[in-house]
């Protein structure tokens, strides 16, 4: 069966539509019949890092696949990249400016909490290139 | 307690959702780091905050909160009312600080995460 899919290019210098196609993404799954804690997972996963591809990425790209059994995001970016990714994924660890940090985020707590709420991530980096994280939720 | 009863507690108006007053509201939480609302809330429908932008209903729109109280005498902006409009959360605003306003609740039987 093909999958739902969606796609949104993301601004890098609105910070207030940021989020946008998070929740669009929500609303679709909570349209095609997904159960609320599997709406939650994703949607959770999807705008953490739809936030940093704003602050930390400039912008970039996010591409959702909607199988029966499972969601598949796929978030690409050409932005400075991440230099130590283990140490990105530690809880606390933020490079955020000042100014993200009046906004309400760079506690350094989106990384770790993709993983929480997602059944697999991966994180591809090149520093000076850009960075592509693949969130996959299965449908339990 | 129903937001009707938050509002009575906290002397808060109503900003916008005022179709909304008699919904049912068990648990809070309360910060102005979204970074942690994200990280650390699970079923609580209403958050109380003192930051001001877009983010903050967003951050509540992808939680599934229902409410949202600006401490401190905050008020949204424009942008943010619409955004809480087209995801039906109701937002408020009081005169007291965040720790009063909590305090305020708390002793009212709202509770946290924890539910002690
Ligand atoms: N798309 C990205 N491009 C470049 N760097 C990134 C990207 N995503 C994350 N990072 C780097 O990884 C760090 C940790 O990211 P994480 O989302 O965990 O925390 P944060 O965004 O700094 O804060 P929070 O998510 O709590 O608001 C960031 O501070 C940044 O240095
Ligand atoms: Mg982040």
């Amino acid at each position: 069966m093909d999958p739902v899919r969606l796609h949104y290019d993301i601004s890098g210098s609105d910070f207030t539509t940021a989020g946008e196609a998070s929740g669009k993404i929500k609303k679709t799954l909570k349209s095609l019949g997904f159960s609320p804690a599997v709406v939650r997972n994703v949607t959770i996963a999807v705008y953490e890092a739809e936030i940093n591809m704003v602050i930390h990425a400039g912008g970039g790209a996010i591409d959702a696949d909607i199988f029966p059994d499972r969601i598949e995001v796929v978030l690409k970016d050409e932005g400075p990249g991440i230099q130590d990714i283990d140490l990105a994924m530690q809880e606390g660890w933020s490079t955020a400016p000042e100014n993200v940090r009046q906004l309400g985020f760079g506690a350094g707590m989106g990384l770790p909490n993709i993983k929480k709420y997602s059944d697999d991530l991966q994180i591809e980096s090149e520093v000076g290139r850009g960075t592509t994280i693949r969130i996959t939720v299965q449908n339990k | 307690m129903t937001i009707q009863e938050i509002m009575q507690t906290l002397d808060a108006e109503v900003i916008t959702g005022a179709d909304f007053l008699d919904r049912e509201i068990r648990t809070a939480c309360g910060s102005d780091l979204m970074s942690d609302v994200l990280a650390f809330v699970k079923e609580q429908a209403m958050l109380l905050t003192g930051l001001v932008n877009p983010q903050v209903i967003r951050t509540a729109e992808m939680m599934d909160m229902t409410c949202i109280l600006f401490v401190r005498g905050k008020r949204p902006t424009l942008d943010m009312i619409d955004l809480a409009n087209e995801n039906d959360i109701v937002l408020l605003g009081t005169p007291y600080e965040m720790f009063t306003a909590c305090g305020r609740l708390y002793s009212k039987g709202m509770r946290g995460r924890s539910g002690k």
